[in-house]
């Protein structure tokens, strides 16, 4: 069997109606016998038949049996939800030999059955329109064939901090070729900035020192320094990507998949709480001050949140509550008669060990002082005015240093990484990823992965699960021999003017215009891209001419399904 | 779905791991396959034998709120879509009666009393404990009055309430006015029983009940078979009122309108956990905001000391709760008594006015926290890798999600509390260890 029927004829439209009675879920309701027969008197079904269970061993066999046995070339099942259980039936034809694009599905379960059970005779009259819906539009089906594509089994992974470096590393180890790009002169990121890393307390050189050493090692990795992205063309599989280096070279790369790791800056403090560099610093200056041992003070005072949960900028940056926990141990360990002092909102130690940390550094002696964001502390020459809410008094604390917890935020250039790969960034400016809870690290443009702290702020093992979950999600495209897609995608027509409507609608940028010659004259016309297309439709529904059509959903076949619908009102 | 659908899937469900062997690149897994006395490959998942099962049972997904049967499938969604036997109810298996109703009216022919548990072998490179986490028990904090007080309720029963296909469906109603409810027909039975007598009564002498009752009481008829029915016409006075009590609290019954949040339930606190459970506040700001969009008008109170919502898009929610009304109360909340109209009133230290108050409300919602699963003590004692003071599988920094044995990674709420998102980048990224390992050792076996 070819799997595809290609060397079937199917213009003649033969159809078979089967019908399930899915145990009691439809039989309990619907009249599955009468519907088969109701079925079988309409124009082009030839064969009808009803079952327990469509979907079992038996019911599949029948199927087959009966495209060979009445020659079928349509095969419509009136069962439960395509979503379900579409793949199956469109399998079941393929190895009878028909092509499974001539597959139609009638739901009289979960939109007739399920929903309808109080209104049985109602509900009868309904199935019978869907199915006579999916017969009509049966009749007009085309065969169809499976767009294939190839892929570069290459990666590209966009950032050499935690998250870039797992990403590459675990990469590598699954056989893919491996192009790392950093900006900077050197691997590490954020975490090179670093002390210690917390909970633990691992030394960040030494951690940002193995990564290094691992990615260095390995063959399969082609570590870019002090380069840049300039653009990328091309779709999953064959994405082309455009890098610059310092000195102004270019370099192209087809890879198959690009993991972007790039990062995230703490905020710029200039000009917050009296910041000076020197008295005043941020978080992350006390991180190199504690790394470079340059620190030296007996009264700190950190305040949490500053240029964060505000009204410009309202997200929770995540790390800056577990670094100035830390940090204030670190403090305490090396002098235990320095007074730290952290004025905060939410005290943000989620999770087993951070909270273990908060309860060790009051064990230590850390001063936590709450305040209000109405109210917030105000730093003046020596002291910091705090308004504490819990006594309702106001007090001063002297300090030599204050420490500015401030926000990672992204980095200013990460509109123009997203306008290149074409993928979007939310109102912080950070990777929107495909679906908060269940896809955290894909983008809606397939191909392209997410990780670290250009998602969102992360801490460091976190960063790095993320780089290693890109990396294994790169590789579901990456490990195949080659990429298919369905067929039932969108078409443009030779009705399309040019006008553009769709293009700025389609929610997968697979419609452009292009430029062409008639008559002498400059024309536009849409083109699809059938594998950036999947097949929403909203391109359809938005152009006034027929400019655009769906494959499976042409107007034709809709137009038969709503004359089905309107027999019944006649 | 996916992954039930995923041909490099096999799904073992229903089994327990009881014995790993071997190293990395070379595992060798003994599982034991439990019988669900359904053919899993025959049943199609479609209900008719829950439907007629004989043997009701608490809904063990509802939190018992809801009734299932002997025969049950988890919930409705569950992969695989086969239904299962609990033998230690049903009655085929428990009172060795000749049931058998399952087996008649499965036209699948897929009822299998017969099948027995399995043992497996199976070979695998790398191992991934994704073994998940137990709520804490929110009756372990007496103050709280869980179990005592009806009307004090979990997270996770409140999020059944919330579900349209929960046991209320949708509606937030209160266990106080459920528990009457739930009455109603061992009530309305035991009248009926009681009128059925009198009818007997009523037809043996001839007359109404009421004109027996005048005469009885008058003295002018006296007997023993009269006694009876004079004690029969007594007895049903109280039920009567009882049941038309019980009918006018029921017919009456309304949603809950104030409802109150309190977080850290066995969390932050020195008694039982000291931890931060991570996603509660997460979920109670989520229960306030669905709660506030059954009921526009609904007075919520989220009472906690820190509200962390540290997470993408987290902040921003709290703010849209906030800003949809609902009200969060710096506190951590002393005591929860109960009055006579079932209503539950908080005791607590409003921190920021400075004052300790009251507040009496409909329902209380419990943030319950997360605790280690037993089986993290099973592995952990199987496999030889330790666990955190805590009692989660413990990891490194860096690499995350290894454990101390090669081969054998972690991710998710196995490893400490933790948020959808976060829960999914790990697994994706334990799925990269467990390549990483394979790898390493297919390249350390070339080697040697």
């Amino acid at each position: 069997m070819s799997g595809n029927g290609e060397d079937m004829d199917v213009t003649e439209a033969r159809i078979g109606v089967f019908v399930c009675h899915c145990g009691t879920n439809i039989a309990g309701y619907l009249d599955c016998e009468a519907l088969m027969e109701y079925a079988a008197t309409l124009p082009n079904v030839v064969y009808a038949k009803n079952n327990l269970y469509t979907c079992s061993e038996s019911g599949i066999g029948e199927i087959q049996k009966a495209i060979s046995d009445h020659r079928l070339t349509r095969v419509v099942v009136s069962s439960c939800s395509p979503r379900t259980h579409m793949p199956l039936f469109k399998s079941a034809c393929a190895e009878a030999g028909l092509n499974p694009y001539l597959f139609e599905m009638a739901n009289i379960r979960d939109q007739c059955s399920w929903v309808h059970m109080q209104e049985r005779d109602a509900a009868q009259a309904k199935a019978k329109d869907l199915i006579r819906m999916a017969v009509a539009k049966a009749v007009l089906l085309t065969p169809q064939k499976d767009i294939e594509a190839s892929l570069v089994k290459k990666a590209m992974v966009l950032g050499g901090g935690m998250a870039g470096l797992s990403s590459a590393s675990a990469l590598a180890d699954m056989g893919v070729e491996v192009f790392l790009v950093e900006r900077e002169a050197e691997l590490g990121g954020l975490l090179r900035r670093i002390n210690r890393v917390g909970p633990s307390g691992e030394k960040a050189s030494d951690i940002v020192a193995d990564m290094v050493r691992q990615v260095r090692d390995k063959p399969n990795i082609k570590l870019l320094l002090e380069t840049e992205l300039a653009g990328v063309g091309g779709v999953v599989g064959n994405y082309e990507v455009v890098l610059k280096t310092k000195s102004g070279e270019e370099i192209k790369q087809t890879v198959g998949s690009i993991v972007v790791a790039t990062g995230a800056v703490p905020l710029n403090a200039e000009g917050l709480c009296g910041y000076d560099g020197k008295r005043v610093i941020t978080q992350i200056e006390l991180e190199e001050q504690l790394r470079d041992r340059k620190f030296e003070a007996k009264n700190v005072v950190m305040i949490q949140c500053v240029g964060a949960r505000s009204a410009e900028r309202k997200y929770c940056s995540r790390i800056c509550c577990l670094s100035a926990v830390k940090n204030s141990i670190y403090i305490k360990e090396l002098d235990p008669s320095a007074h730290v002092h952290v004025l905060y909102r939410d005290i943000q130690m989620y999770g087993t060990e951070n909270e273990k940390l908060l309860w060790d550094s009051r064990g230590k002696g850390v001063r936590y002082d709450i305040y209000d964001a109405s109210r917030p502390p105000v730093v003046k020459d020596g002291a910091v005015e705090l308004y504490q809410p819990l006594t309702g008094m106001t007090v001063e604390i002297p300090f030599d240093l204050v420490v500015l917890s401030t926000p990672l935020v992204a980095p200013a250039d990460s509109q123009t990484i997203a306008n290149y790969m074409r993928i979007p960034v939310d109102g912080n400016n950070f990777f929107l990823e495909a679906h908060a809870k269940l896809r955290p690290l894909d983008f809606a443009t397939d191909g392209i992965y997410l990780a670290g702290t250009a998602r969102y702020p992360a801490t460091v093992p976190e960063a790095q699960a993320q780089g290693l979950g890109a990396a294994s999600r790169a590789n579901t495209i990456l490990s195949k021999d080659k990429l298919t897609f369905s067929a039932l995608v969108s078409q443009v027509t030779d009705r399309c003017d040019g006008c553009g409507f769709c293009v700025d609608l389609c929610p997968y940028k697979a419609l452009s215009l292009v430029e062409y010659e008639k008559d002498g004259q400059i024309r536009k016309k849409n083109r699809s891209d059938s594998i950036l297309c999947k097949g929403c439709g909203v391109c359809a529904a938005t152009c006034p001419k027929g400019g655009v059509v769906v494959l499976g959903f042409t107007r034709k076949q809709l137009e038969a399904q709503v004359d089905a619908a309107l027999e019944s009102l006649q | 779905m996916d992954v039930g659908r995923h041909p490099r899937i096999r799904l073992l469900a229903y089994s327990e791991v009881e014995k790993v062997e071997g190293e990395v690149g070379n595992f060798r897994v003994t599982v034991r396959k439990k019988p669900r006395y359904v053919n899993e490959s025959k049943c199609t998942g479609c209900g008719s034998c829950a439907e007629k099962c004989p043997t009701v049972t608490s809904d063990a997904y509802n939190l018992g709120l809801g009734k299932s049967k002997a025969i049950f499938k988890y919930f409705a969604q569950g992969i695989p879509s086969s239904y299962t036997i609990d033998a230690s109810v049903c009655r085929n298996f428990q009172q060795g009666k000749k049931c058998g109703v399952c087996a008649k009216v499965c036209q699948a022919g897929a009822i299998d009393y017969k099948q027995e548990e399995q043992i497996l072998e199976v070979d695998a490179g790398a191992i991934i404990l994704a073994t998940g986490y137990e709520l804490f028990d929110a009756g372990r904090v007496p103050e709280y009055g869980y179990g005592r007080i009806p009307n004090v309720v979990t997270a996770l029963e409140f999020e059944r309430f919330l579900s349209a296909s929960g046991p209320t469906h949708g509606h937030v109603y209160r266990r106080s006015d459920l528990q009457v409810e739930a009455k109603l027909p061992e009530l309305e039975k035991a009248s009926q029983k009681v009128l059925r007598e009198l009818e007997k009564f009523e037809k043996t002498f001839s007359m109404t009940s009421d004109e027996f009752f005048e005469k009885f009481e008058a003295g002018e008829l006296t007997g023993a078979q009269y006694d009876e029915w004079a004690k029969a016409i007594k007895g049903y006075a109280p039920l009567k009122q009882q049941l038309e009590n019980a009918r006018k609290q029921v017919d009456c019954m309304e949603s809950a309108h104030r409802i109150a949040f309190i977080q850290c339930v066995g969390s932050r606190d020195k008694r039982f956990n000291e931890y931060c459970s991570g996603f509660c506040c997460m979920h109670s700001v989520k229960e306030a905001i669905i709660a506030r969009e059954h009921d526009r008008e609904a007075e919520i109170y989220i009472f906690g000391m820190d509200i962390r919502a540290v997470g993408k898009g987290f902040e921003e929610y709290r703010n849209r709760a906030g800003e949809a009304g609902v009200t969060f109360v710096r506190s951590r909340v002393a005591e929860v008594t109960e009055n006579a109209a079932h209503n539950p009133i908080l005791w607590f230290e409003d921190t920021k006015n400075r004052i300790v108050r009251s507040l009496e409300v409909d329902l209380v919602v419990l943030a319950t926290g997360c605790e280690p699963s037993p089986a993290a003590h099973k592995f952990s004692a199987m496999l030889g890798i330790p666990l955190t003071d805590f009692g989660f599988y413990k990891t490194k920094t860096v690499p995350a999600l290894d454990t101390s044995r090669p081969g054998i990674f972690t991710c998710g709420c196995a490893q400490g509390p933790m948020d959808i998102p976060e829960s999914v980048a790990q697994a994706s990224g334990c799925a990269a260890r467990a390549a990483q390992a394979l790898s390493e050792s297919e390249s350390m076996r070339l080697v040697s």
